[in-house]
């Protein structure tokens, strides 16, 4: 091959790159560029007609000054022209022009597509390339792609050609009668163009699954082949002796389409491939270089994410994890974080749990030794994700003794996964308190009130560890900086329970009261406000500190305050003291009752599951999604909310006693599901509109879980029952109905058995169809005997029209042209509402990316605000959706807007969302 | 889900861009904003360090060869060791087709290194792996007027 010389063919433009390379500073480049923009122009508007070799010299010039970093205004006409050029190296310049400086919405888009067309057209293969390369649109493309007589190199280009028109605009391109035949491209003799065709069918497989099933056989014997060839076999698609390693990437890909095949021969062909990935990587390596390596690993970590994808083969999952098990320990960077990030998700499959679990040691060292943060970050991920309760005491300990350390980027995270695994696996409350009261110390900042909030509702709710907690913030509080937050927390535990430690000449009532007060000034009005609460406690706890604190509350500082709140206190506290008698003293500043236990709380479910019934001791979220590959990422999410909803329910309870009437309201709404009534359930409901899966009913009796996924206006929904208690269930029956038939569908109901045996879990599959916009969701009725009693239950199954969204991305430029366009009033619904959770940026983009929509960075010019953008298919129409949710966190409200082109559905996203925050 | 190649860079230390590849509509300011972003991101990273960094809701597979950053940027459920090896063999054609290449070559014949990414990506997507198909269908290329 020719070396290539210095902008060989073109001597003015290596010499004017010269120029601009030898220039001294910025003023000296933009002055030589200005000449030559000025020496291009007058040529362009010379009466001289130019020659094709000049044409493509300056409009490459042009392109160098546009690549520099400058702005080009003129030449684009120039560049059009060249793509009509019998030249190729002419043809060439002008697409890249076209390709690199003109965007679609151009006036010049027209003329482009004449050259593209002509291109197409032409038959010669190295022109239709370029065309395809710069492709806008053609509908001719499927037949260039499976003519006989096309070009490989062209059918590649055709291919992927294809495939970015069907993302961008998938109804410019049906594929239905191509559809055959280009599956059939997986057999091509030429594996670039199986590799191209491979992506290709990946992105159509998943539109539409069905259309495209063939293609698992062809993906499992193409696969088939390649790992199993003599690594020479495939001579040019062998890459450092391994062979054809992309295209196995891409197949595996593929095949993570499709659950495993049903076809018995082919899933174990398809076994066996997996089986023997896995046995190469045990080989000795046949190459020392790195890219042996990887380009062998990658196809390997495809291979397991496959398996875990199937989440059905245990031998492979356990075999799988031993392999990731190896990786922890490898010299390499990228291999230890590769196989931490992979184990992550093998950690919530049933099968492998144990087995991951067994890595802990290597793992803790991770955290502690490896020198990339985002390493590390795996690890934590990796413990979170491994964590039961036979290990959470270690693992705690150890996430705790990293966030001393810990990234600034990673601390509330961490902090969060703490307080989850602590309070989800608290079997000794000392040590729960003990965890949270560590998280205050170490990391105050990033401790939220939902954090602080829970373990003041624990402490109260457990006389077990009251004193004990009396004895640790009392200790805690000595520090000569300590958190506020821990102030907050010592203020209201002293306040309680305070007399248990009083006994101790050290912390003897006025001890506390002036370790307390010592705190008092650098506190913010909040926990001032609650300080003076404690106090006044005091008072009634200890007739012995009354006048030393009616002194303080008497000062100035206090009974004059600039803040209402604190004099009001003042003087309330200080009027209460000095004119109630003891009895109503005592009466009025009694112990604060037990908070009622809810049922919706983290914590009665953990109780619960641990009660007479006796689950096995597994992760619930783990159990309740019956073994699905779900990243962990997902499940911490759901507990995150989760817990950010216990906590701010029991705020409204810090601040006022809780009545009778309260718990028994509560009580009510517990009970409802356990009473054989044919009520249709719904309360679990509202918890799936951001996500898909989880326990939509539970009572004594029978837990319904639910796994769903969507495509287009296609859903499929696992439904599983699972025995709770350990006799069957008999005449066993369920069925669906719609109220609205004609709009969403249940296009078929798997059948079940009709006994479950105590402790087992059967699993129903529904096949949904959205007709057109909806809103009544479909209700799921259960029929069983248990005892000889009928059991009827009927729930809310949560099919909603977003799930049949399809995110799309677009530019901050399109979504407010978008947005303009969708301005008629009926399109747009909007709702202003008071925020119901605490605001919490990570959440809330959680949500809405649960939502089923496209989460749009950077679109708003107001950082705070958050925008989405997607599609919701149904079979006779797809309606475009923008939404935008503006936060006030000032006033905790939100604004919430919706723009569709039908105002029906506008309302009913409308409903839906604005009912998350 | 889409998987595909949102764009591909290629830096020298000083943050100077010597291709800039697109596979998503960004306009000109944003470009600008993810060029100096990846640019700060990379170049910070040492040899310890794995060959992968999340960014945005993406993330960069990376590779440094002498002075200069080869970037992809993918999604973050992509497999991120073909993409490693994807931007090695995208180097061993550079080095092929330029005899030995060197920042320079990459600089004046930048219009040509656009024709070696288009045969071996195209529309976010690897196209074609095999460097002795690409090598001979850019000699054949070569060889037109």
């Amino acid at each position: 091959m020719p070396a290539v010389s210095k902008g060989d063919g073109m001597r003015g433009l290596a010499v004017f790159i010269s120029d601009i390379r030898n220039c001294k500073s910025k003023e000296a480049e933009v002055k030589r560029i200005n000449k030559e923009l000025a020496n291009i122009r007058s040529k362009f508007k010379g009466d001289k007609a130019l020659d094709g070799y000049s044409k493509k010299k300056y409009v490459c010039k042009l392109l160098f000054i546009f690549l520099l970093g400058h702005d080009i205004d003129f030449g684009h006409m120039e560049a059009v022209n060249l793509l009509s050029s019998n030249k190729y190296t002419e043809k060439q310049i002008g697409y890249l022009f076209i390709s690199v400086l003109v965007n679609s919405n151009s006036d010049l888009i027209r003329l482009i597509n004449n050259g593209i067309k002509n291109d197409l057209a032409s038959r010669n293969p190295t022109f239709m390339n370029l065309a395809l390369h710069c492709i806008a649109f053609a509908s001719e493309i499927p037949r260039i792609l499976v003519a006989g007589d096309t070009m490989d190199s062209v059918k590649q280009s055709a291919a992927l050609c294809l495939l970015r028109l069907n993302r961008t605009s998938p109804d410019l391109v049906p594929m239905g009668e191509w559809t055959a035949r280009v599956v059939h491209l997986l057999n091509d003799q030429h594996l670039g163009v199986v590799t191209a065709a491979t992506s290709l069918i990946t992105t159509l497989a998943q539109k539409s699954p069905d259309d495209f099933k063939t293609s698992i056989s062809l993906a499992v014997a193409r696969l088939s082949r390649i790992v199993t060839s003599a690594s020479i076999d495939l001579q040019d698609y062998t890459y450092y002796f391994v062979a054809a390693p992309w295209l196995s990437v891409k197949l595996l890909r593929l095949l993570q389409c499709y659950p495993p095949p049903e076809d018995a021969a082919l899933r174990s062909r398809l076994t066996e491939c997996l089986e023997t990935i896995l046995n190469k990587a045990q080989e000795p390596p046949k190459s020392k270089k790195v890219q042996h390596s990887n380009a062998k690993n990658a196809v390997l970590f495809e291979a397991i994410s496959l398996i875990i994808h199937h989440d059905s083969e245990p031998t492979l999952l356990v075999r799988a994890c031993n392999q990731l098990g190896q990786f922890l320990q490898h010299r390499e960077t990228n291999l230890r974080y590769l196989a931490l990030e992979s184990m992550c998700t093998l950690a919530s499959s049933e099968f492998s749990h144990e087995a991951v679990k067994t890595h802990i040691e290597t793992v803790i060292n991770a955290l502690k030794t490896e020198r990339d943060v985002s390493v590390r970050q795996r690890a934590v991920d990796l413990l979170y994700a491994m964590c039961d309760r036979s290990n959470a005491k270690q693992i705690v300990a150890e996430m705790l003794s990293y966030l001393e350390t810990a990234d600034y980027s990673i601390r509330e995270e961490i902090v969060l996964k703490v307080a989850i695994l602590a309070e989800k696996y608290a079997v000794d409350y000392t040590w729960y308190v003990d965890t949270i009261l560590n998280l205050i110390r170490i990391a105050g900042d990033y401790v939220s009130e939902e954090v602080w909030y829970r373990v003041i509702q624990i402490v109260i709710n457990r006389d077990d560890v009251q004193g004990y907690a009396a004895k640790t913030v009392f200790e805690a509080l000595q520090a000569p900086a300590c958190h506020e937050n821990l102030v907050k927390v010592g203020g209201y535990i002293l306040g309680e329970f305070g007399n248990l430690i009083a006994g101790d000449s050290r912390s003897s009532p006025l001890v506390q009261f002036n370790l307390l007060h010592s705190k008092f000034h650098l506190c913010s009005v909040p926990t001032r406000a609650l300080l003076l609460s404690a106090y006044i406690k005091f008072i009634n706890l200890f007739p012995e500190v009354k006048a030393t604190i009616q002194e303080v509350l008497r000062s100035d500082s206090q009974l004059r305050n600039a803040d209402v709140e604190l004099q009001q206190r003042a003087v309330e506290y200080l009027r209460l003291s000095c004119i109630a008698s003891t009895d109503i003293l005592a009466t009025v500043l009694e112990e604060m009752p037990p908070f009622p236990e809810r049922e919706s709380s983290i914590l009665a479910k953990l109780k619960r599951k641990k009660g007479p019934g006796n689950l096995p001791d597994i992760d619930d979220a783990r159990r309740n999604v019956n073994g699905n590959t779900e990243h962990s990422e997902k499940t911490e999410t759901t507990n995150k909310v989760t817990l950010v909803r216990t906590a701010s329910a029991y705020l409204l309870n810090l601040n006022s006693t809780p009545t009778a009437g309260a718990s028994l309201l509560v009580d009510v709404f517990s009970d409802s599901s356990t009473l054989a009534s044919v009520e249709v359930s719904d309360e679990n409901f509202p918890r799936f509109v951001c996500k898909n899966n989880g326990v939509i009913f539970e009572n004594q009796l029978l837990q319904i879980g639910l796994k769903s996924e969507y495509r287009q206006n296609l859903g499929r929904m696992y439904v599983f029952y699972g025995n709770k208690t350990s006799t069957q269930f008999l005449s066993f029956s369920s069925s669906v109905t719609c109220n609205d038939t004609l709009k969403n569908h249940i296009l078929s109901t798997s059948s079940v058995d009709p006994i479950i045996e105590g402790g087992a879990q059967v699993q129903q599959i529904l096949n949904i169809e959205c007709v057109s916009d909806f809103t009544d969701a479909p209700v799921l009725n259960v029929q069983f005997r248990y005892g000889g009693t009928l059991q009827n239950i009927a729930v809310k199954l949560p099919v909603m029209l977003n799930k049949f969204f399809q995110p799309t991305e677009m530019t901050s430029q399109d979504f407010f042209q978008r947005w303009k366009q969708l301005g008629a009033p009926q399109q747009e619904v909007q709702k202003i509402f008071k925020a119901k959770h605490p605001m919490d940026t990570e959440v809330t983009k959680a949500k809405i990316l649960g939502f089923g929509v496209a989460l749009l960075d950077r679109v708003d010019p107001n950082p705070e605000n958050f925008v989405g953008a997607g599609v919701i298919h149904s079979k006779n129409t797809q309606v475009g959706c923008l939404l935008r949710l503006e936060p006030n966190t000032q006033a905790q409200m939100y604004r919430l807007t919706l723009r569709t082109s039908r105002d029906s559905v506008s309302q009913r996203l409308c409903d839906l969302l604005s009912e998350q925050f | 889900i889409i998987w595909l190649i949102r764009f591909i860079l290629i830096q020298n230390r000083a943050g100077k861009t010597r291709l800039a590849k697109w596979y998503m509509q960004f306009d000109d300011d944003e470009k600008q904003k993810l060029i100096e972003e990846v640019h700060a991101v990379v170049t910070v990273r040492d040899a310890k360090h794995t060959n992968f960094v999340e960014f945005r809701n993406f993330k960069i597979i990376y590779r440094r060869y002498a002075g200069l950053y080869f970037c992809i940027c993918v999604d973050v459920t992509d497999n991120n060791l073909a993409y490693l090896e994807g931007i090695h063999n995208f180097v061993e054609v550079l080095n092929e087709y330029f005899h030995n290449v060197c920042e320079l070559d990459l600089v004046f014949n930048f219009y040509k290194v656009y024709t070696v990414v288009d045969e071996m990506f195209l529309a976010g997507e690897i196209r074609e792996t095999s460097q002795t198909k690409v090598l001979k269908q850019l000699l054949m290329l070569q060889s037109l007027e």
